[in-house]
């Protein structure tokens, strides 16, 4: 222990706290990233609204629980279920009608629906920050040999891989999951083949959304602090991480998530002084990655025809 | 005098090897064309010539005007171009939105000599520059019938003008070797004797080396010095049109084949 | 000959525009002025923008970022230096800077060029992204901007913002800048380079093809959007009085890109329009800020923050059902407007019709 204290100018209680906090947000980070790697990979274009999702969905839970009284294992189901929707909604209402339009267009309807999320928001419920509503057994701290965690920080990676378990079945051994892999190799194709590509990808922003519910749910009992913008940063962040991880790569997405997680909060842990900049970690990593390797750690290469 | 040789370049993609070991010579002024079915790899092969991909391995080496040997391996495409090395493409890719004008002021930019803040300011010898491009482009243009039509938006023209148009953007970038990526596809056969005279024609005027893919057989036997036929990325067979039109291999691989009308 | 017409017309053109400022510089109140200088300050950003995003086809979302550090230039360097202990009470500045005073117009070249400084910097790694990734990334470091801002308290001033700043609003002024930099945006638009911009929109592998270095270019017409976002942050801080790391989150980006596509991107005039546009209405949509009394009863519906989800529905309507805009990609022209006052309904036959 005193080794430890002094090689890292931290105790080892410390070092062990930090990183339960750094699979924990590596965990939140993963779950959100999977949304924006499962849309790029069928539909090649980036979700922006997806992290705004994750804001509404923490709005919902503070309306279902604070505001109407609801009990919390009621909310939570019915937030999954609302999240699905909006996701359902924004890819139907923004991005349905320009899939045959130039990728431009594409992006700004993104732009243009993140935009318009986050004004709603601003304007229902308001700008000041709300608190998401406290889930007593789930916030409450544990002592494990001397280090404080909350009970969430444990729940969290645990919920996370059980979603990435049951998520890889999906896609790899049930039928839908095949059209959607099948989608996301060769779009024409499986047109061709008479898969109903219109029900695929609204599966997939149904899945995503759900997977950002969770992970909302999880980061507000974590980091209880609601506002409108609340989304945008871990949103940027997780499709850092989805790119790379290897963007369409729903393992890459995962190991993107608990590399910027870690990453931050151990860069912070280690070097307080830098604790500003620490959004700051995750577009270095990027431009790291896409300077050595473009494709993300477990993504392949594919070439342009011309 | 060799203008372009490669020595054995080879492309790969993961596991698929689409030119194997390709070895080519083309002469100064000569008219050279590549020959192939579909997939053979011969557009592949101009794109590792002009940069858009670089060779797995092996080495393309370009002779500039005073006789210099160049290797253009993994130089990138507007690096090339500046060397002396046009092309068209197989899918026309013109500006499509931009006008016809526009599209060929555009391959005179390579050469401007003026630095941008006296572009961007419009000083006196930018201009100068410029009217004298213009009266290039003017030129270009005439030749093709397209001087009437020069504001147009690109993608408006019909077919055969289109190839056309993408031919003189190619040739305003002065290049002393072009290359031609079926230049004559889907051209009628009025069409296509009248392409095969321009290039002819364009050749002796320009002091050109043509080194072009194409299916249409009258073209390619009438007007071709020497020719290569690649089969599944390699070349099995390379000479005069006559010694081609007598090779049993490539009868078999391909002339076999009636060509489309 | 036309073209010389074409420059006559212009220049008077320009005087017009200039004595209206004049005129509205001392004759109307100073609310009006305000809008007047905004519409124009909004008209260099979005023209900066349109550089990048409509000529060049480059998606670049750092506008805010660029727009910072104009205005952090203003604001450190033109507050007069026996102001600034107390603006800077948290913690003194930097002593390096804390005593060089510019005037404003010193200042906004200088801002301008350091923004392009970091656009080369920033550029260098990002612009060799395709499409989505490269809006994210400039997204992205348009936030980091801002966070340096934030921390970095002896230079900026950190959360606390600059105050004191000599406020700007004649109208003259502004419209000065706008003039000169709207002139030499068309200018370079027609020039040379320009048309590579417009190739590389279109093509790049076509464009690479015909001798157009990619990266030189894109670099070149990144680096000056980020220039002119950095005058326009710097008049836009003068004419604030303050600055803050709050004004320049990426939301504010938003809103150019709402002026560049209703305007339409790759239109120089349209962007000027689009800004006209949408600062007025930003300005004319406050009123469904506050609750609205119809026949005695107060509409719950109006109250902060709707005028902004009106402008963010705008923007997706526009996206959906009239992404070209106003005005497309083409450009009012001399030529255009004596064509359609000759035919005025034959005019909207011929499409594209834009300057060689």
């Amino acid at each position: 222990m005193e080794f430890f204290q002094a090689i890292f100018n931290m105790s080892g209680a410390s070092f062990a706290q930090h990183m339960v906090n750094g699979i924990s947000l590596g965990s939140l980070y993963a779950m959100i990233a999977i949304g924006y790697t499962m849309v790029y990979g069928i539909l090649l274009m980036i979700n922006f609204a997806h992290g705004d999702i994750v804001m509404m969905a923490c709005y919902f839970a503070f309306f279902g629980i604070t505001v109407f009284n609801i009990p919390w294992y009621l909310t939570f189901v019915g937030v999954i279920i609302a999240t699905a929707l909006l996701g359902v909604v924004i890819e139907r209402a923004a991005y349905r009608p320009l899939r045959d339009a130039p990728k431009n267009s594409v992006l700004i309807s993104a732009i243009g629906a993140s935009f318009l999320l986050e004004n709603l928001a601003n304007y229902l419920f308001s700008g000041r920050p709300l608190r998401f509503p406290n889930i007593e057994f789930l916030a409450q701290n544990i002592n494990i040999a001397g280090v404080q965690v909350q009970a969430i920080s444990l729940v969290i990676p645990v919920v996370t891989i059980l979603c990435l378990v049951v998520l890889l079945h999906i896609v790899n051994h049930t039928k839908i999951g095949m059209s959607m892999r099948a989608v996301s190799k060769d779009y024409e194709i499986a047109r061709v083949m008479g898969i109903n590509i219109d029900n695929v990808i609204s599966i997939t922003f149904a899945i995503g959304s759900i997977l950002a519910a969770i992970g909302a749910i999880m980061w507000g009992i974590r980091y209880p602090g609601i506002t409108p913008l609340l989304g945008v940063m871990p949103g940027l962040k997780c499709f850092i991480a989805a790119v790379i991880g290897g963007i369409g790569n729903i393992k890459g997405a995962v190991l993107g998530g608990f590399i910027l997680g870690l990453g931050e909060i151990l860069i912070v842990a280690f070097f307080p002084q830098l604790s500003g900049y620490r959004d700051a970690f995750a577009f270095i990593v990027l431009i790291i990655i896409l300077f050595y390797k473009p494709t993300g750690l477990l993504g392949e290469k594919t070439t342009e025809k011309v | 005098m060799t203008i372009l040789r490669t020595d054995g370049i080879t492309m790969r993609f993961g596991g698929v090897v689409a030119v194997n070991n390709l070895q080519i010579d083309i002469n100064e002024h000569e008219i050279v064309a590549l020959i192939g079915p579909n997939g053979a790899g011969k557009t592949t092969a101009f794109n590792m010539i002009t940069g858009v991909y670089t060779p797995t391995s092996g080495n393309v080496i370009y002779t500039d005007a005073a006789g210099n040997d160049i290797k253009i391996t993994g130089k990138k495409p507007s690096a090339i171009a500046k060397l002396g090395i046009a092309r068209t493409f197989q899918n026309i890719r013109l500006f499509k939105e931009l006008s016809v004008y526009e599209n060929v002021m555009i391959a005179k930019h390579l050469h401007l000599k003026a630095d941008f803040m006296s572009a961007a300011l419009h000083l006196p010898h930018y201009n100068a520059e410029q009217r004298q491009a213009e009266a290039e482009v003017e030129e270009l243009l005439k030749k093709v019938n397209l001087w009437d039509l020069r504001e147009e938006q690109a993608f408006s023209l019909p077919y055969g003008q289109q190839r056309h148009l993408e031919i003189v953007r190619a040739l305003a970038t002065n290049p002393r070797l072009l290359l031609l990526d079926e230049p004559a596809a889907g051209m009628n056969p009025k069409e296509t004797d009248e392409l095969t005279e321009f290039i002819s024609q364009i050749r002796d005027e320009y002091n050109l080396t043509i080194f072009m893919i194409e299916h249409h057989m009258d073209l390619v036997m009438g007007i071709s010095d020497r020719i290569y036929v690649l089969d599944f990325g390699q070349t099995i067979a390379s000479g005069t049109p006559l010694e081609i039109q007598n090779n049993e291999r490539v009868i078999a691989a391909y002339l076999g084949v009636e060509e489309d009308a | 000959m036309a073209n010389k017409r074409n420059l006559i017309l212009t220049i008077i053109l320009l005087a017009a525009f200039f004595a209206l400022a004049w005129y509205v510089n001392f004759e109307t109140d100073s609310y009006i002025r305000r809008v007047v200088n905004l519409c124009m300050v909004y008209a260099i950003i979005g023209l900066s923008m349109n550089l990048t995003n409509g000529f060049t086809g480059q998606f670049s979302l750092g506008q805010a970022g660029f727009m910072a550090i104009g205005a952090y230039v203003v604001g450190i360097f033109t507050v007069p230096v026996a102001l600034r202990p107390a603006v800077f009470y948290a913690a003194p500045m930097n002593p390096l800077i804390a005593d060089i005073y510019m005037p404003l117009w010193l200042a906004l070249i200088i801002g301008g060029l350091l923004a392009a400084l970091v656009a080369f910097m920033i550029g260098t790694p990002v612009l060799r992204l395709r499409g989505d990734y490269l809006a994210v990334a400039t997204l992205g470091f348009s936030e980091i901007i801002r966070i340096v801002i934030t921390n970095a308290q002896s230079i900026t001033n950190g959360a606390l913002g600059i105050k004191d700043i000599p406020p700007l609003n004649d109208v003259r002024y502004i419209f000065a800048f706008t003039a000169v930099i709207f002139v030499f945006i068309t200018a370079l638009i027609n020039s040379s380079y320009g048309r590579a911009f417009k190739a590389i929109r279109e093509d790049e592998i076509a464009a690479e093809a015909m001798g157009i270095d990619l990266f030189k270019h894109k670099c070149l017409a990144f680096m000056i959007s980020a220039f002119f976002a950095g005058i326009g942050g710097g008049l836009y801080g003068a004419l604030l009085g303050t600055v803050d790391p709050k004004n320049f989150l990426f939301t504010l980006t938003y809103n150019f890109l709402l002026i560049i596509v209703l305007g339409g991107m790759g239109s120089i005039t349209g962007s000027m329009i689009g800004a006209v546009l949408v600062t007025a209405g930003l300005e004319f949509l406050r009123v469904f800020d506050e609750p609205l009394d119809l026949f005695g009863m107060a509409i719950p519906l109006f109250r902060p923050g709707f005028r902004m989800v009106i402008f963010s529905v705008l923007l997706m309507v526009l996206v959906l059902f009239w992404r070209h805009g106003i005005m497309g990609t083409r450009e009012f022209t001399w030529d255009n407007f004596f064509a359609f006052c000759k035919n005025p309904f034959g005019f909207f036959g011929r499409k594209g019709a834009h300057k060689a």
